[in-house]
């Protein structure tokens, strides 16, 4: 769906006044102390003297962050504009710091989230921070692919009216392997129901520009919704954007914000932000198309080879696949007798070839704006290879299963509850007060609050030993888990 | 009027050539492309801004690409040329009559163009019945062959522009597979005189040591190419180079070479100390 914007997109607010700013050549006796890279000649010598000498405070000509009145807020209303929502945050925290922004600004301690169960972490974080409990919808797997799929609308139904005095519902949009739920009826369910729908994001900057892509969460009429801009969108690690529909109080959220946010924000985020904006107005639409063009001859040709499947909109069932982003490449590997994480390793030991990430069953190339035809000639080759010296049997790998989990007490009760560490092994039937995740995804395998079971130390073992990199507890080897010494139930 | 084609081969280091026309001057879908005109060196072809052929030195590296592997598998039937759009090797090869097929596979179709236009005498054999040119990326190609060579040529410019796919593990690996259980890669490995060339072929080596049981590295001189030095790669999944060279048979074909000789044939596997050195690191 296109995006009527209103306001002049060629603009670049903040980016003109940092040109504008290093015209003046402003001596600086504020921080940061490496003024503008003189105090520090190897860190000048490796970043540039561009980068360095915008790497600045904030002052009045550049705006503040923590209160935007001149050239952030111009920013942040173009990004609105751009992205057809009410109100935008520039966000220098990653999208972990939208996320959390975006729950804490409508959960309070004891409230009520609906929620799929393979969230990121970062939306898990935010309920310990804030006390709000988790009403989990189990999402679908697919079996064949071992994967989590969008929560299906009768599910979410069915939470609602279970949990009618739940305060909102959290949908991913997409997932990390770019699975949608029908966000617009789950708007709709949760609306009717005085509920507020937030949507993360993280993977799906793109939807806001493309053509042919899944409707954007501001589009479906979501009330929140985190983005990381610089996953698909182009800008800088870190630097991340929190848009608003029209039900949500612009002011409270920036209070919420800033509650956690710093309050010297980058320059070099926030110039990043705004570029990247203006870059994805004026030619996302044709760029996004052509990621998606080279995704599709990609996933035709690694099908090809065979044995591996790429999958793509064929996924779609109406339902807990309402629509798949035809930007994510990726392939299921168990047929050629490898984990996805062993390819993944393969391909960055053997080939030099970095990808997004592999889990049991699954690799997942990211592409985005910077890619070009001769790396994903590459990549395929690269795979072509790997499976004609590598393939093996395929009996006796795990296939990922989803392990619903059994939530005992609030992510924030476990996590700050009395505990002890014990042996994984000995960990099974108590109650978890840590998460243990592989990363990426970072989607968690138990969070704080939930029981553990034999299946998921199972799962941990399988994937330690596989080689995923795993992370969330507090021994960084995974020997022991933190477990309650008191039981809440 | 002073007029230079200068090049970098080092960050600290120029080599120019005095130019008496600009001949060409494009930018294709992939690359810059420029032809000059020089009274040292002929014509001179130029890829964003280095040197691809010379009229005057191109004899050396076109005869020492191909003589080599031809004199040494004794049955050379289906060839495969990647790069080398310039169809100075495939002039090469046509000169062998045992050759029964050439597939050159170029990326870029304005290369070809350019070549036939000004550098006729290199494109001279381009329209050769055995000649088959395929405009593509030769790993798109190559991943779907299994033995359907004797000998792969890799005449690639320098792996850090469009070319460098064809410099990885996995486009060696297609190579290998692509190639028949007798078959033969030579590739073009650069130069191991400045640090950054050296680097990258050390790289490229060891990614082909890991890949075919024989390989080893010969060398010639180029006066055009950084450091006027430059090596080949010799890949082979039977034959070695010199233990497997068939001299007699070869001199018994009379090619008139200018460059080539049997004798050098075995002189260029020796080394220099500081590359055997360099190269028994990564072997």
């Amino acid at each position: 769906m296109e995006i009527k914007r209103k306001l002049d997109q060629n603009r670049a607010p903040i980016y003109e006044a940092l040109q504008m700013f290093r015209k003046m050549r402003v001596v600086p006796f504020d921080v940061p102390g490496h003024k503008r890279g003189r105090g520090n000649p190897e860190l000048t010598e490796f970043l540039g003297e561009q980068c360095v000498g915008i790497d600045v405070n904030s002052m009045k000509p550049l705006d503040n962050l923590c209160h935007p009145v001149s050239v952030i807020r111009e920013a942040e209303e173009l990004a609105a504009d751009a992205f057809g929502a009410s109100h935008a945050f520039l966000m220098v925290g990653g999208t972990t710091s939208a996320v959390q922004s975006m729950v804490l600004s409508v959960c309070k301690r004891g409230d009520k989230i609906i929620l799929p169960r393979n969230v990121h972490r970062s939306v898990i974080n935010a309920l310990v921070l804030c006390g709000a409990v988790p009403v989990y919808v189990n999402p679908e797997v697919d079996v064949k692919l071992g994967i989590s799929l969008g929560m299906k609308r009768e599910q979410v139904k069915k939470a609602i009216c279970e949990h009618p005095d739940a305060v909102a519902v959290l949908v991913n949009n997409p997932t990390y392997y770019g699975i949608c739920s029908d966000i617009k009826e789950i708007v709709a369910m949760a609306h009717k129901a005085g509920m507020y729908c937030l949507a993360d994001e993280a993977h799906g900057t793109h939807f806001y520009f493309g053509e042919g892509l899944p409707v954007s969460a501001m589009a479906a009429g979501a009330d929140m919704a985190s983005v990381s801009m610089h996953k698909s969108g182009g800008s800088l690690t870190q630097s991340s954007l929190l848009l608003t529909g029209p039900n949500i109080n612009a002011g409270y959220v920036r209070q919420i914000i800033n509650l956690t946010q710093t309050t010297s924000g980058s320059y070099l985020l926030l110039s990043s932000l705004d570029i990247s904006r203006r870059n994805l107005a004026l030619k996302g639409k044709r760029v996004f198309g052509k990621v998606i063009e080279m995704a599709d001859y990609a996933r035709e040709e690694i099908n090809a080879i065979g044995g591996y499947y790429a999958f793509g909109r064929e996924l779609i069932n109406g339902d807990s696949v309402f629509d798949f982003d035809s930007t994510k490449l990726s392939v299921h590997t168990r047929d050629i007798g490898l984990a996805g994480i062993e390819v993944y390793d393969l391909l960055r030991d053997e080939y030099d070839i970095q990808i997004e990430f592999g889990d049991i069953g699954n690799i997942l190339a990211y592409l985005s704006i910077g890619d070009r035809m001769q790396e994903l000639e590459r990549l395929v080759s690269a795979l072509a290879e790997i499976r004609r010296r590598y393939q093996k049997d395929s009996r006796g790998l795990l296939s990922q299963e989803y392990l619903a989990p059994e939530v005992v007490l609030s992510p924030q009760e476990a996590f700050y509850a009395g505990k002890k560490s014990v042996p994984l092994s000995e960990s099974v039937g108590h109650v978890c007060s840590e998460f243990i995740m592989c990363y990426p995804p970072g989607i968690p395998i138990i969070a704080p609050g939930e029981r553990v079971t034999d299946e998921i130390i199972r799962y941990i073992e399988y994937a330690k030993a596989k080689g995923c990199s795993m992370t969330g507890p507090e021994d960084p080897e995974i020997n022991h888990i933190n477990i309650l010494t008191q039981e809440g139930r | 009027m002073d007029l230079w084609f200068s090049e970098f081969h080092a960050p600290d280091v120029k080599h120019s050539i005095r130019v008496n026309r600009h001949l060409y001057s494009q930018r294709s879908a992939y690359q810059q492309i420029d032809v000059f005109d020089t009274p040292e060196f002929g014509r001179v072809l130029t890829l964003d801004g280095s040197v691809l052929l010379t009229e005057r030195d191109e004899f050396i590296y076109d005869e020492m690409i191909t003589h080599v592997p031809l004199s040494v598998h004794p049955d050379i039937r289906d060839v495969l040329v990647i790069g080398a759009g310039d169809g100075g090797v495939v002039r090469e090869l046509t000169r062998y009559k045992s050759v029964e097929k050439i597939d050159l596979i170029e990326m870029d179709p304005q290369v070809v163009e350019v070549c036939r236009m000004y550098l006729p005498e290199n494109a001279s054999k381009l329209d050769d019945p055995r000649v088959h040119i395929f405009f593509d990326n030769a790993l798109r190609i190559l991943r779907r062959c299994h033995a359907n060579y004797d000998l792969i040529i890799v005449d690639s410019i320098d792996p850090f522009g469009p070319s460098e796919g064809y410099f990885t593990r996995e486009f060696y690996g297609i190579c290998y597979n692509a190639l028949r259980e007798d078959g033969i890669m030579v590739n073009q490995q650069g130069s191991p005189f400045y640090k950054h060339d050296a680097e990258a072929m050390r790289r490229s080596h060891q990614r082909i040591v890991n890949t075919f049981p024989i390989s080893r590295v010969y060398q010639a001189h180029i006066p055009t190419y950084a450091a006027g030095y430059w090596l080949f790669g010799f890949a082979s999944k039977k034959y070695h180079p010199i233990n497997d060279f068939h001299a007699e048979k070869w001199e018994a074909l009379q090619l008139k070479t200018d460059y080539y000789t049997t004798r050098l044939h075995v002189g260029s596997f020796y080394l220099p100390a500081f590359l055997e050195r360099m190269l028994q690191e990564v072997e």
